[in-house]
């Protein structure tokens, strides 16, 4: 079942993971998204996620959809979290599973690099010195289709 | 007869105009490309918008050529920053 969802909650890993696997599955992935203590050379001391939780909704939806043609499975979860995040504190979860593992590592990669490039989700980091900073983004595609996207990951950025 | 539509603006670019929400009246036939430059027009802070941002119609991404609708909501996007 896919399962995508924003939300404003503390994000529990394993009931991400819990949402994945099967008899017919060798291969079941987790990737969890951390918010760090530093950028660059700038000690953080947490950071502000904002939302068009709307938006972020139904393209998450999508991303997790098209990461399952991918898969070649329906077993893909995906959650994202906006507010405030302490260091350590997850703000995103990635759980697919596959019968084997090459198709879960590109199913698991495909929704991570989509998020970076298409959800409608910004980040401000609270320096350790006090001032805040909205992190430098990516501008996402002008057009709903995903094929631009698709091929711009492929060709992309790894 | 006007066409209005609810603007929304996020992170950098609700801070640069300190708003997060607008209704525009447009004319008939706008596009998303004259939503923009209204806007602009009205001059500091609207200025501070780029000429060319990316916006979603009704939750989807648009180009600046989209015909807008009466009731449509249109989203500034920043560049995005998720994961």
């Amino acid at each position: 079942m896919i399962f995508a969802r924003v939300v404003a909650d503390v994000i529990d890993p394993a009931e991400v993971l819990a949402r994945v696997g099967s008899d017919e599955d060798g291969a079941a992935l987790l990737f969890l998204g951390v918010v760090r203590d530093h950028a660059d050379e700038r000690p953080v001391s947490g950071m502000r996620y904002d939302a068009y939780a709307d938006m972020a909704g139904e393209v998450l939806q999508a991303i997790a959809e098209e990461a399952a043609q991918r898969l070649g499975t329906d077993r893909v979860a995906v959650v994202h979290r906006f507010g405030e995040l302490g260091i350590g504190e997850v703000s995103v979860a990635i759980a697919v599973s596959s019968p084997h593992r090459a198709e879960a590592f590109d199913a698991s990669r495909y929704v991570i690099e989509q998020i970076k490039q298409r959800l409608p989700v910004w980040k401000k980091e609270h320096y350790v010195d006090g001032a805040s900073e909205w992190v430098e983004g990516t501008v996402p595609p002008r057009a709903a289709s995903p094929t631009v996207s698709i091929a711009a990951w492929e060709g992309g950025s790894a | 007869m006007s066409v209005p539509v609810r603007t929304l603006f996020f992170a950098a670019y609700r801070d640069r105009l300190g708003l997060s929400e607008l209704m525009v009246e447009l004319a008939q036939g706008a596009t998303v490309a004259d939503l923009v430059a209204e806007l602009r027009g009205r001059g500091s802070p609207f200025d501070l918008l780029p000429e060319q941002p990316a916006v979603a119609v009704n939750r989807a991404y648009a180009l600046m050529s989209e015909p807008l609708d009466s009731g449509d909501e249109v989203a500034f996007i920043p560049p995005v920053a998720g994961g």
